[in-house]
Order: C-alpha cells, then structure tokens, then sequence
C-alpha cells in the first residue's frame, strides 16, 4: 500500500510539471512581462521607463530561461522561469501585487474556505443521496416522476439565481442572518449558515439525479434479486445492500472534490464577502494580479492529483475485492 | 438606404453549424438505424416540446446572426464619386425586427407596463415653482397620451386581440399539420384528428402543438404589446429589457454549441487514436488530457481569458469596429471553454474505442489488410458517434450557465456584449436599490430557465434515445 502512494505521487510529479509549463507558458509566452506591465499600469502612464520599473519592482525583468549576463548557476536560477515557476515546488509563492506573502495569505484564508467547504460537502452529500434513495424507494410512481422533474428544474437554474435569491430573500426580507461577512471563531455560524443552505440546494438537484441512475443500475443486479426471493424487505434490500455496493461509483465522483475543498467556492465567497481562497482568487482575477491566480492554479493542480490517489485508496476501504499493487 | 453585409467570426461558425445540421438531417433520413434513434426522440413527449422551444430559441438566434453596417447618407457637398461611407456601428436583422425597442430608450428604470419612470424626478412647473414628481415615460405608452387611466383597458383590448391572433395561428397550423398527418395515413381527417388528440400518433405531435401555442401565445403578446409598453420594463441607462434578453439568446446558443462544435476535432481524433493506436500515442494524450484536467477548470480559463485580454487589448488594429472585437472575445472564450471541456469526451472515447478495437469485425478489417486511417473511419468512428451526440447536447445547457457565471465574475464575454451573465451582473446592483427593481433579474432567469430546461430535457430524451445501454 506504502509502496504503491509512493509510486502514484512519483507519477505525479510529471503531470506537475506538465501543470507548471502550462501555466508558464499562458502567463509569460503568450504575454510577455512588458504586456502585463502596460496592463497593470493603464493606458495612461505607460513609458518605457514606467514599464521597466514595473518589472524591476515584481522581478519580471529577467531572461525567460536562460540568463547570459551571469555566471555559473545563476544562468539557471536568475531567470524568470526558475524565480517564478520552480519555485513553487517548494510552495515559495512570492509576493502579491500589493506586496502581502501569498503563502501566508493562503494559510490565513484556508481556515474560512474549509469552513464554508466542509459542512457544504457534507450535508449535500447526505442531502443528494437520501433524496436519491427515496425516489429510487418509491421508483416508477408518481413521486418519483415529480421528484425527477424537480431535480431537472432546480439543475437548471443558474447558481447566481439561488445565491441572489436565497440573499435577498433570507437576508434582506426576513432578515435571519446578516448579508455578507465574516466573523473569525464560533460567532463564523452566523455567517455561514445561509451560503452553506444556498450551496447545498444549489447542488442538489444534479447531484441527486446521478446518485439515482447509479442507484438504479445497482438495483438491476442478480444480487439484488436473490435478496429479495430471500424475503428481505425492499427497505432492507436498499439500505443493506444497494447503498454498500453503489458506494464505489459515488466515491469516485465524491473522494476527488475533497482535496479540493481547500479551494472554497469561489462563486459563494465572493457573494457572502467570506475571506477564504476563493474570493481571493476572484479578486486577484479581477484585479489581474497574475502571481496570485498562478499560485492558486499550481495548489489546485496539487489538490487534484492528492484526490486522485485518494480515490484509489478508498476503493480499497470499500471494496476488499480491490487490491492496490 | 444600402448596407454592407458583415461576416462576424461567429456567424460563419455558426452557420456552418446549421449546415451541418441539414447535412445530418439529409443523412439521417437515409439511414434506417439513425432514423429509428431519432425517431425515439420525437415519440417522447418532453423531447417534442423541448425541441419546438429550443427550435424557437434558435430562430432568434439566426436572425441575431446575420450582421451589417448600414450605410451612412452622404456628406452635403460631397463629390458624387465619393465612397460610400458605412457606420461604424454593426447591426443585426434582429436589431432591424426590434428596431422600437432597440431606439426608444428611457431615461432610467421604468416598471414593467409602466407609463412613469420608476424614480421620482424634480421638475419645473408651468406655473413658477418645483414639484418632485414621477414623469411621464417617453415612450412607454406614449399612444395613451397624457390620460393614463386609460391603460389598463388598453392593456385588456391588446391582451384580448393578441390571445385570438394567436389562437388563429395557432388553429392553421395545427390543420395543416393533421392535413399532412391524414395524407401520410392514408385514413381520413377525423381519425387524424383523434390520433393527435389522443397522442396515438407515432411523433408525439400533441405536446409538439400545445408548446407551440404556449410560443406563440407568449410572442404574439410580445408582438402586440412591445411597441407600445416596456413589456419587461427598461434598466439604468434606460434600454428595454425584453430586448435586452432577447439578444442574449445568441450569446448563449454561440456559447453552448460553438464551444463543443471547435473543440469536437480534437476530442474525436484524439479519443480515437489514444485508444486504438495505445503505445506511446497513448502515453502522451492521456498525459495532455490529465495536465488540463488537473487545472481546475474556472482557473485555466480565468487565466486564458486574462491572458486573451492582453492580446486584444495590445493588438486594436486586428478590429475594424467595436462589434469585432467583442465578436473576437466570444469567439476566444468559446476556443478557452473548448479546452477545458474536450478532456471528458476525449477520455470517453478512448474507453469505448478500446473496447471497439477487440471486436471481431475490427479484427477481421485489419486481418484483411484494411490500413489503420481507413479502419478509423469506416468502423470506429460512426461507432463511436453516438457518444459524440450524447455529449454535444448534455454539455450545451452546462456551457449556458457556465457563460453566466464567468461573465458575471468578468471573465466571460465582453462588457459590451449583451448576454444572460452581463444582465445578472447589471440587475445585481439594482436588487439593493430601494424601492428595489427586480425586472431585469426576472426577465434574464425566465429566459434562461426556459432554455436551460429545454435543452436539459432534450439531452435526456436523445441519452435514452441512443445509448444502446438504456434502451
């Protein structure tokens, strides 16, 4: 099992640098550090000394690979592609435009993500799947029709909607919960209540439609049927067996978000004003801070590939049929 | 007045999506497999009346596509050899049906059937002094004249005719269809008539002709009373907003179908030839495939879109007029939204075409010497279209609320482009205002609600239609 992680993250490391050239390559290839520079300072106050200045300030102004103008192995190091993009193998970020440690930034703002991520996961997963075990308990009859309907519905409706709406009504009408922000500690509940609901219910209606195909694909099984010439009842058929055995195709979508988590929600961050990493990638998107969204694009790629190694892991707690070698 | 006929990116692509939507249709019907798939569909019920919708949809879509500059009237004392001069501004002919609604702009919010703006304004009376009072709108229900109580027979007299206009519409289609039905019969028109009524005919033509008369109901009000009223009320600056939600359907529509149609290509020979050649072809686009599938998707696209950004913003010289340049950013959002999504359907390819390779007549082809393109081609590929499909239309409604999203956090379609994510972000602020106006937020999630539905409706029926597993 040890042997097998170990050989997983060692295939791993290729698709990181495959991730890093990428983003290398979409942030000084395609632009080069001058681009940026006359994009940051605004059509106005470009020269060519503003520009240079700019890159000196941000350490943009190096060679892209390969620096002639020094010796030894600083021809490797002193050039943008070791400063910028190798470094973050060691998790060294840099700085911000506004000069803060990204690093540290994304330690701080973890704690809100996680916060926010964790009971989202957690109560829309339970959420999905009782849902999805009721119609699949009541399936081929009327409630199971109107619920697949309701599922379709609330699939459609943009998640801007149920956070605009779910805001205005909640907050603004009924005046449960504050609008938008964030307390640190206990008093963070508050706060979080509404985009947790909104999030779940947002999720809702795809996800309980899919764990019901899957439901229903189980329940067609031979193993199924002998249970039931068993005499169990089709509660106990359901619970006992068919939710255990549906479990392996539900990991595989479940375990890879997980890692993921840590990322927050970018969308519901930014609305509900919470400091966590996703409203900090939005605002660095918006104010095109690109050292930043190159860092959260390396973490995220990072998160991705621990959620791959943790899907094949599961699958061996779930299924002792699966044998990692 | 002359025009000159502007080909916008998108518009090509577009309409070489349409064609080979006919040219698929010329070959469905020739093919008896395909025809029975298809077939399936129409028998469904939601998929009948998810395609008269998306068909509609559609149609607003086309007329939104077909672009030109109008041409400008001649400078007085111009040489009569001059060139002819065009605007600037590019229209579409859908700007030319809407042309009420595109020119008559408010001053600044106004309600849905509202004859006074929406804000309270300080004016000068006749008589010497100020008052604070609403104003009469410009154009919403300019017809009334200064007697506004009058609106709302007014509304009645509209409301009454355009419900008959649309029953009689709605009545010869229906006859024409039951004419054609009692025709191909062969038994006469009662019994076609029945057949319909009943939903015993092979197309599930009685939900195709219900949904058309809830289309036409909705459209020939829209057409009576648009003119007259702002049927969906006009936003800050002023603009209707039932025009404004029009002209987002073909935002949406670009984004959902040109996204798949760029990136299918790609996706196709590569799924292809990573599961039929394997070896190192393998190795290396399954290695392509995870690096872009470990980014997560709205950061690659955040930074492909900032990235496109700069080139557009430092190349101005690429762009004739403004239109072009926005028209450029959607094109590039749907090559960026492409990128991200090809690795799904690429992998599903793999999968299947691995499958398909052990198959005896695939063997037997490459016993037989037939070259491995010819292979591809002839045997793998039309056995692999049918996971094509699937995916086409299960992503479309996914793509739509993607540009939503994206537009909204900015990094989606130009500012100046009209579409669902822009009107959010615009209505967003206007939720807080007080009192607050809540129109252009309903307008865009109605809109969108109905095609997001429709497509999601019409994906389902055409999954179980063609997936051999379902059936």
């Amino acid at each position: 099992m040890l042997a097998y992680v170990l050989r997983r993250l060692l295939y791993a490391l290729p698709i990181l640098i495959g991730v890093n050239l990428v983003t290398f390559g979409l942030f000084f290839v395609v632009n080069s550090p001058d681009d940026m520079a006359r994009m940051q300072l605004g059509v106005k106050r470009v020269t060519p000394e503003a520009i240079e200045r700019w890159k000196v300030e941000h350490g943009y102004d190096l060679p892209l690979f390969f620096n002639a103008a020094v010796h030894g192995s600083a021809q490797v190091t002193d050039t943008i592609f070791f400063q910028k993009s190798l470094k973050m193998f060691t998790f060294d970020f840099g700085r911000a435009d506004d000069g803060r440690d990204i690093a540290q930034e994304i330690r701080d703002r973890m704690g809100p993500s996680l916060a926010l991520a964790l009971p989202t996961f957690v109560l829309g997963l339970f959420a999905s799947v009782s849902l999805a075990l009721i119609l699949v308990f009541f399936r081929a009859s009327y409630l199971d029709f109107w619920g697949v309907v309701l599922c379709v519905a609330m699939m459609s409706i943009s998640s801007l909607f149920y956070i605009i709406g779910g805001q205005w009504l909640v907050s603004k009408l009924w005046a449960l919960v504050p609008i938008s922000g964030y307390a640190p500690g206990l008093d963070a509940a508050r706060f979080l209540v509404l985009p947790v609901a909104i999030s779940v219910i947002a999720g809702v209606g795809s996800n309980a439609r899919w764990y019901r195909t899957i439901f229903l694909e189980e329940i067609s099984r031979d193993y199924v049927r002998t249970a039931r010439a068993k005499g169990l009842s089709e509660r106990a058929v359901l619970f006992r067996h068919v939710l255990k055995n549906a479990m392996i195709p539900i990991l595989t979508g479940v375990v890879v978000v997980i890692p993921l988590l840590f990322m927050g929600s970018l969308l519901v961050e930014s609305f509900f004003g919470i400091p966590g990493l996703g409203s900090y990638t939005i605002d660095a998107i918006n104010a095109q801070d690109f050292a930043v969204v190159r860092a959260m694009v390396f973490i995220g790629s990072v998160l991705y590939i621990v959620g791959l190694i943790l899907t094949d892991i599961s699958y061996t707690l779930v299924d002792p049929r699966v044998r990692l070698e | 007045m002359g025009f000159l006929p502007v080909l916008l990116w998108t518009d090509a692509l577009f309409f070489l999506l349409l064609g080979m939507g006919v040219f698929t249709i010329v070959h469905v019907r020739r093919e008896a497999p395909l025809r029975a798939a298809w077939r399936r569909v129409g028998s469904r019920p939601s998929g009948m009346a998810a395609a008269v919708i998306l068909l509609a949809f559609l149609a607003i879509g086309l007329v939104d596509s077909l672009h030109f500059r109008q041409q400008l009237p001649a400078t007085e004392g111009a040489p009569a050899n001059a060139p002819v001069a065009y605007s600037s501004e590019v229209l579409s002919a859908l700007d030319v049906l809407l042309a009420p609604l595109r020119t008559r702009v408010e001053k600044t919010y106004s309600a849905p059937f509202a004859t006074e703006l929406y804000a309270r304004e300080t004016v000068e009376l006749p008589g010497g002094g100020q008052a604070r009072i609403y104003p009469r709108l410009t154009w919403g229900g300019a017809h009334l004249g200064e007697d506004m109580s009058k609106r709302d027979a007014d509304l009645a007299k509209r409301l009454a005719t355009g419900v008959a206009g649309a029953l009689e519409l709605w009545i010869t289609v229906a006859a024409i269809l039951v004419v054609i039905l009692a025709r191909r019969r062969g038994n006469g028109m009662r019994q076609a008539v029945r057949a319909v009524w009943r939903g015993e005919t092979v197309l599930a033509w009685r939900s195709a002709l219900v949904t058309l008369g809830c289309v036409l109901l909705v459209s020939i009000l829209a057409i009576k009373l648009a003119p007259y009223y702002h049927v969906f009320g006009t936003d800050k600056v002023g603009q209707d907003v039932l025009y404004l939600s029009l002209k987002s359907v073909r935002t949406a529509l670009i984004i959902g179908t040109l996204t798949t149609l760029v990136m299918l290509p790609f996706a196709v020979a590569l799924g292809i030839m990573a599961g039929y050649l394997g070896g190192w072809v393998d190795d290396v686009i399954q290695y392509v495939y995870t690096v872009l599938n470990a980014i997560p998707g709205v950061l690659l696209i955040a930074a492909a879109v900032l990235m496109m950004q700069v080139v557009i913003d430092t190349h101005p010289q690429w762009f004739s007029t403004a239109a072009e340049r926005a028209d450029a950013r959607l094109l590039a959002l749907c090559l960026i939204l492409g990128i991200t999504s090809w690795t799904g359907l690429c992998r599903l390819l793999r999968g299947e075409t691995l499958k398909l390779r052990e198959l005896e007549y695939v063997q037997a082809a490459r016993a037989f010497g037939v070259g491995t393109p010819a292979i591809l081609r002839r045997h793998v590929l039309p056995n692999v279209m049918h996971i094509v499909l699937i995916a086409l239309v299960m992503d479309f409604s996914g793509l739509v609320l993607a540009e939503a999203v994206l537009s909204y956090v900015g990094i989606g379609v130009d500012p100046t482009t009209i579409s669902f994510g822009t009107m959010i972000n615009m209505a967003r602020a206007e939720l807080a205002r007080e009192p607050m106006v809540w129109w252009s937020l309903m307008a865009a999630f109605a809109f969108m609600f109905v095609l997001v539905l429709s497509a999601n409706l019409f994906a389902d029926v055409v999954r179980d239609a063609f997936d051999p597993r379902r059936s």
